[in-house]
């Protein structure tokens, strides 16, 4: 794979996909993806619904299961085994389209559930570090509230803060602003845009080009179960090589 | 803006006890004639009702007979052991209130540790342990509402881990225990409870060996158990049905285990939403414990049968059943009251 060159590239791989593929059925979602993502990167993908951008991220935590190709995760390989998929899962935290918040607890609890039962901390350790994630995605005062009673807006952020609490080294972003309303997009980009500036490694599947152009190293374009093409923000505007890349962007940026 | 269109008083017909009754009894004209019609049959029924239970009804029969009614064949001397039992399960219901108010999890958690601690001991109390100290009541002689309210709470207690155990089973991955489970669940509620009662009688001493022998009671108590198992795995499994696949991938994206995806976040938010189911299947399972009449056990109604062939009462049917349609009614009231409580407070905050 032609590796471009950027300037986040002089770190460690964390993740590597090589000759990655998946059927749904008969139905051929990934077709050979090729990957190196390095620590500190920010990747963007976009691409038109049903291209398998969504289905690339869930395939890397096993929230689905590749059938061919090698994934590693931080030098760790994804197998069957369930010790490397309880591994990698700890490394990268996750975000969802439609927050997936636990409803049945409130913000806190969501945010402290997995340190408790999976890292073992003690309960009041949990709590002050989710707290200060609370403090973090700026809404602290909203702790002991239950989901349902929080904005979309204010649910992703918690969402974001239960991913953080379990210290990824790699965060994954499935169409997290998708699902809201415009007014409460921008609470949660800035959110977005604090952690890439503090030096998190992301994917994040959006076609919010905004936050693209301004924090990420590197867009990926994915039609068909394929990068199609990928360049650093200001190239990938303004000099795309790819037909189908122009008419995408052309689509995208008229809306 | 002035503040005196706000402050002005609506229409008097419109608001108060006058205008409640105008909106909900007396709107239209034939409005009027149902409610005029209604409180007539209301008033003429419990007249009727009363007066029979004030002036004609011989209440004689129950108030010489409540020992029976409550304990059956229960020798009298050893009574206290009852009394004492609900004075426990008394004592545990005003803890258990108390602890809810303070909602400290820890001591939730020990109210539950002591409410098993405290059923065990009173079966061990009302049973007897070691001839010495508490003598034994064989639990074949148990009857009266005592038969009844045992085989009701032991029925739910039992059934209902049985019955989560097998809806987890139905969904397994496994074949073998997902074909056990669902054909478990199949034969059993494709069949009618007193035949798993009859089965029960005749078949269990057939499996288990001779040195396990269980008496009526207890074969009665397996039988029910297992009868209700199934119908509380159905109700489960419709709960887990309920619960959107994202909940299982944000359990499994934050690095819990398969168990404790299930145990903290599924089970807990599909439990929730089955309790009216499982409330009503529990209350239907204690309304058809009077069917151990048919194997020879004396519940409730058995004894009220039994009371109602004694020479010196004959022909008292309506008193005693009355009485005992009324302490179902009064227990079955309680347990749906329980579960509107529960339902309203583990409701906060669901979506």
């Amino acid at each position: 794979m032609e590796n471009e060159r950027h300037e986040a590239s002089d770190g460690q791989d964390m993740i590597v996909c090589r000759e990655v593929h998946k059927w749904f059925g008969d139905f051929h979602v990934l077709r050979g993806i090729n990957l190196i993502v390095k620590k500190g990167e920010v990747v963007v993908i976009c691409g038109p619904s049903g291209s398998g951008k969504s289905t690339l991220i869930r395939t890397i935590n096993r929230l689905e299961e590749h059938q061919q190709g090698d994934i590693f995760v931080d030098g760790i390989e994804l197998t069957h085994d369930i010790r490397n998929v309880h591994a990698i899962r700890q490394e990268i935290g996750m975000v969802f389209q439609h927050f997936n918040l636990f409803p049945h607890l409130t913000a806190l609890q969501n945010v402290t559930l997995a340190p408790i039962y999976v890292r073992r901390w003690s309960k009041d350790k949990a709590e002050g570090v989710a707290r200060q994630l609370l403090e973090r995605v700026g809404i602290p005062e909203q702790a002991d509230k239950h989901p349902g009673q929080l904005s979309g807006g204010q649910q992703q952020r918690v969402a974001i803060a239960r991913a953080l609490a379990m210290q990824p080294k790699i965060m994954f972003f499935d169409e997290p602003t998708s699902a809201l309303d415009p007014e409460m997009i921008k609470e949660v980009l800035d959110v977005m845009i604090e952690l890439a500036k503090a030096g998190m490694t992301m994917i994040v599947v959006t076609h919010e080009m905004g936050f693209a152009r301004e924090v990420s190293n590197r867009i990926i374009f994915f039609d068909e179960g394929n990068i199609v093409e990928q360049a650093p923000p200001d190239k990938f505007f303004t000099h795309a090589k790819e037909e189908r890349t122009k008419l995408f962007l052309s689509q995208i940026l008229t809306q | 803006m002035t503040a005196s269109a706000d402050t002005m008083k609506p229409p008097r017909t419109e608001v108060g006890v006058l205008g409640w009754l105008k909106k909900n009894l007396f709107s239209t004209w034939y409005d009027a004639l149902l409610t005029v019609g209604s409180v007539g049959f209301v008033a003429v029924v419990l007249y009727g009702v009363t007066n029979w239970a004030l002036n004609t009804a011989r209440w004689g029969v129950v108030t010489t007979n409540i020992k029976v009614f409550m304990v059956g064949r229960y020798p009298y001397d050893q009574i206290w052991r009852v009394w004492a039992s609900v004075g426990l399960f008394v004592v545990m219901a005003v803890v258990t209130l108390v602890i809810r108010k303070l909602a400290n999890p820890r001591a939730r958690r020990a109210v539950t540790i002591a409410w098993v601690v405290v059923l065990l001991l009173t079966l061990g109390l009302l049973k007897g342990v070691g001839e010495t100290i508490i003598p034994s009541v064989p639990v074949a002689i148990w009857s009266g509402l005592m038969l009844t309210l045992t085989l009701g709470i032991i029925g739910i207690v039992a059934s209902f881990p049985i019955g989560i155990g097998l809806a987890l089973g139905r969904r397994s991955s496994l074949p073998v225990i997902k074909v056990f489970c669902t054909t478990y669940i199949e034969v059993i509620r494709g069949v009618p409870l007193i035949t798993v009662l009859f089965m029960a009688m005749l078949m269990l001493p057939l499996f288990l060996p001779p040195s396990l022998r269980l008496d009526n009671v207890l074969r009665a108590m397996v039988g029910m158990t297992l009868f209700s198992a199934a119908y509380v795995a159905e109700n489960v499994r419709g709960g887990l049905q309920a619960i959107p696949k994202g909940q299982y991938e944000a359990g499994r994206a934050v690095g819990l285990n398969e168990a404790l995806v299930m145990g903290l976040i599924v089970l807990p938010q599909a439990l929730r939403a089955m309790i009216p189911a499982i409330v009503g299947q529990f209350i239907s399972l204690y309304k058809d414990t009077t069917l151990v009449v048919m194997v020879g056990l004396l519940d409730l109604l058995g004894i009220a049968k039994a009371v109602t062939g004694q020479t010196e009462w004959i022909g008292l049917q309506k008193e005693v059943f009355a009485f005992a349609g009324v302490i179902y009614f009064i227990t079955c009231s309680v347990m749906s009251y329980a579960s509107r409580r529960l339902e309203k407070q583990l409701g906060v905050g669901e979506r």
